[in-house]
């Protein structure tokens, strides 16, 4: 961690420039660098004046946050100043639904993880079925020549798609950025895309600067990122100063494309029409890969460790924040009762063809891995193969009139 | 209670050009008013409780405006933001108070006798009548700042000075979180209930935080004098009654604050207030009395004469729709009420609202017999 401290420091005199800014501060202004009287406000209000109402809430922060916890974490804060209180505001202020639980917090920096260590990790072993961070180390593996029968039947499967989110290390999240870091974001993002090649060369598009014509075009393709209007994103301050710093970035050939500063620093995502999962995983990785030199050539990387893996800002995109799907038509099978148990098993999960909260529209849903940490890219792809394979016997199966098999379940985590 | 970047000290170490934000598509007095140089001065401070000024703008940044209406684009996270952040505030205020300048003193005048009439609107035309104003409490930050522990204690006090109240102010306390399903059927039909602001223009400024933790409403039994707890102020004190009958709307209001206030002081937390902006509010579109009176009038023949408008700026009121601020109107029936807050009294804004809706319902009177009303145009007060 020191060294993205370094970074920021190197050949800078905060003392001066802070002194020199601050001639002239009025009596009743103090200096940003001053915390006695936020340490002062502290005293007049014990932590359990302060702790949350959660008892209509159904989140995983709400499952996990206790009075004790809370008293211990209020008054820390991350090298950015960024407070337990600004973790869990989204989840405080959308309670959650009966059947659906979201997560309920997210981190401001890299570090959140680490300070606050003491509510994530049980909010990440919920998540994540039971992953331990103090105890398990994640597996990355972006090796796409291990994947096997990666083409399928076109049929069935409309459309292939992979995605993640890469954060640049040293700059704070979406949640808690400054306009000056959310630019500095997109500056080295832009920068390294710029040097891609071949069929990954490309071009940038800010939000800021789109024209109507672009924006259009961006929409028809389905490229186009919309400012978020979910409470779950709003409550976190993700929105914020919209929509400076934000754009989106695609090649020539439209498969491979990347949102910047949207709910993460970046989101990667490939994608092309028709079965071939493998090309599609193929150029994530090889695109990814590229990228990654691009900005490691300019002295920046990504967040990552060996306990979470890639560090995005919700901890339910923690490890390898990937999601590969497919859009399928699976007219049988969806009617059928033991569709949902037969995702389970696979470890898959449907959503409608708009994405997450979606309905389906017709027949065709999209299907996509569930898990994210614990088990590495390969594998995750792997699995969204052979399941959707195993769905398109079953569609054909029954088109046959002949019966279906339920799948065991996958085992969770390697041992 | 920060949220977002507030104390995101990194910003610091980038020039004031990087930080700065992008307001070239924006049209708010914020916008207008904050330049590099001004963002740059202030950009490093912090009030005693910790608020800073990416705090104050955010809401404006967020929220561009429309060519049509100026918003203020800034909002106080505690009293002290208004000295603090003077070199941005005192430019806003200026300009969405006519030309206030930061050595004007401010008059407070909640005598209600001062007042001439009011008691007479005819209720033929006239169909209600309605004072508000908000009051925050010393010694708490405001809604966009305040964090759980302290909303919850200015519930604690609010409830505990209102309850204490009798006569014609006895009354009784519903807090958001345990309000019944009749209770909260009642208050709808009643026209009293608030909702979680969904306006982005409260969200960005983080005020719907924690919704509906420590946030209430209280109303006397004869349903005609109402606050708010912890909305977009800490308090909002409503008076409101049937018919034309301003003045008694506006004697109940000034008796009923007073009493308030009393017992506020009486725990050492008076109300924010000082000699040169009034009633410290969250938003500074509020400052100085923070008074809204109004009335819900029909004025079907009036409202469509070319002269409407023109009359309404020149009696110093405004109009809108019969949902309050951002409605249409609805059959010919208009709120009007004053359109200054700071820089004149309670009792010279609301004596405002009074004479100008008696004028007004005269002149529908006349232009109902088909008469012209060019005569009875008033010049600017």
């Amino acid at each position: 961690m020191a060294n993205s401290f370094t970074r920021m420091m190197s050949g800078r005199n905060t003392a001066v420039m802070l002194a020199s800014v601050g001639a002239g501060a009025l009596a009743s202004g103090y200096l940003l660098s001053d915390m006695t009287a936020a340490a002062e406000r502290r005293r007049a209000y014990p932590p359990s004046a302060d702790f949350p109402d959660l008892r209509k809430h159904n989140n995983c922060m709400a499952s996990a946050l206790t009075p004790t916890i809370y008293a211990r974490l209020r008054d820390k804060t991350t090298p950015n100043n960024w407070t337990i209180d600004q973790c869990i505001q989204t989840g405080v202020d959308n309670p959650g639904h009966p059947f659906i639980k979201t997560v309920g917090m997210v981190a401001g920096d890299e570090e959140s993880y680490e300070v606050f260590a003491e509510l994530f990790n049980p909010v990440i072993k919920d998540r994540h079925n039971g992953y331990d961070p103090r105890t398990m180390k994640h597996p990355t593996d972006l090796d796409a020549s291990k994947i096997s029968s990666g083409m399928f039947d076109e049929r069935y499967v409309l459309s292939s798609r992979v995605r993640t989110g890469r954060s640049i290390r040293g700059l704070s999240l979406p949640p808690a950025c400054t306009r000056s870091e959310r630019r500095e974001v997109e500056r080295v993002v832009v920068t390294a895309l710029s040097g891609l090649k071949g069929d990954l060369s490309g071009r940038y598009y800010s939000l800021i600067d789109m024209t109507d014509k672009e924006q259009q075009q961006l929409i028809d393709e389905h490229f186009l990122f919309d400012k978020p209007v979910s409470p779950l994103l709003t409550a976190a301050g993700m929105a914020r100063d919209w929509p400076d710093a934000r754009g989106i970035w695609h090649n020539n050939e439209k498969n491979f494309l990347i949102w910047i500063n949207e709910e993460d620093h970046t989101r990667i995502i490939s994608m092309e029409k028709g079965g071939n999962m493998k090309r599609v995983f193929e150029r994530f990785c090889r695109g990814l890969k590229q990228v990654e030199q691009l900005i490691q050539e300019r002295g920046w990387e990504f967040m990552w460790n060996e306990r979470l893996g890639y560090i995005l800002t919700c901890p339910s995109n923690l490890g390898t924040g990937l999601r590969a799907g497919v859009h399928i038509r699976l007219p049988f099978l969806s009617r059928d009762p033991r569709f949902k148990k037969i995702l389970e098993n696979l470890r898959l999960q449907k959503r409608g063809t708009g994405g997450v909260d979606t309905a389906a529209s017709g027949d065709t849903v999209d299907i996509s891995n569930l898990d994210r940490l614990g088990k590495s890219e390969v594998e995750l792809v792997q699995l969204v193969i052979d399941g959707v394979n195993y769905l398109i016997e079953c569609e054909k199966r029954l088109e046959r009139g002949q019966d279906i098999k339920i799948p065991s379940p996958i085992p969770q985590f390697r041992k | 209670m920060p949220f977002g970047n507030t104390h995101n000290n990194f910003k610091l170490n980038y020039k004031v050009e990087e930080e700065y934000p992008d307001l070239s598509k924006h049209n708010n007095h914020m916008a207008k008013v904050l330049t590099k140089e001004i963002y740059g001065k202030l950009r490093d401070k912090q009030t005693p409780s910790g608020y800073t000024v990416d705090d104050v703008i955010q809401t404006g940044v967020d929220n561009p405006g429309h060519p049509f209406i100026m918003t203020v684009g800034c909002v106080a996270g505690d009293e002290e933001s208004y000295e603090v952040f003077k070199d941005l505030l005192d430019p806003v205020i200026c300009d969405r108070h006519g030309g206030y300048k930061p050595t004007d003193k401010h008059k407070t005048d909640l005598n209600f006798e001062n007042l001439k009439g009011g008691d007479d609107l005819d209720p033929n035309y006239v169909l209600s009548s309605r004072v508000r104003t908000g009051r925050s409490i010393k010694g708490f930050t405001l809604p966009p700042h305040n964090s759980r522990g302290e909303r919850r204690l200015i519930e604690k006090l609010s409830v505990e000075a209102l309850t204490s109240l009798d006569g014609e102010f006895k009354g009784k306390y519903y807090p958001l979180k345990s309000m019944t399903d009749a209770e909260q059927e009642q208050l709808i039909a009643d026209h009293f209930l608030f909702d979680k602001p969904v306006s982005p223009l409260l969200t960005c400024a983080g005020m719907a935080r924690d919704w509906p933790d420590a946030r209430g409403i209280w109303h006397n039994d004869n349903k005609t004098f109402l606050v708010w707890v912890n909305e977009e102020d800490h308090l909002r004190v409503i008076s409101m009654q049937k018919g034309g009958n301003m003045r008694e709307v506006f004697r109940r209001f000034c008796v009923g604050l007073g009493k308030i206030e009393e017992i506020f002081k009486k725990h050492n937390h008076g109300f924010m207030w000082n000699e040169h902006l009034g009633y410290i509010l969250t938003c500074p579109s509020n400052l100085g009395t923070g008074l809204r009176g109004g009335v819900h009038v029909k004025l079907p023949k009036l409202s469509t004469h070319p002269k409407f408008e023109e009359i309404l700026t020149r009696l110093r009121l405004q109009k809108r729709g019969t949902g309050g601020v951002d409605t249409a109107s609805v059959g010919g029936v208009f709120d009007i009420s004053n359109a200054d807050r700071l820089g004149s009294s309670e009792v010279e804004q609301v004596q405002l609202v009074v004479d100008g809706v008696k004028l007004m319902v005269e002149m529908e009177k006349k232009l109902e017999k088909g008469e012209a009303i060019d005569s009875m145009i008033p010049s600017q007060k």
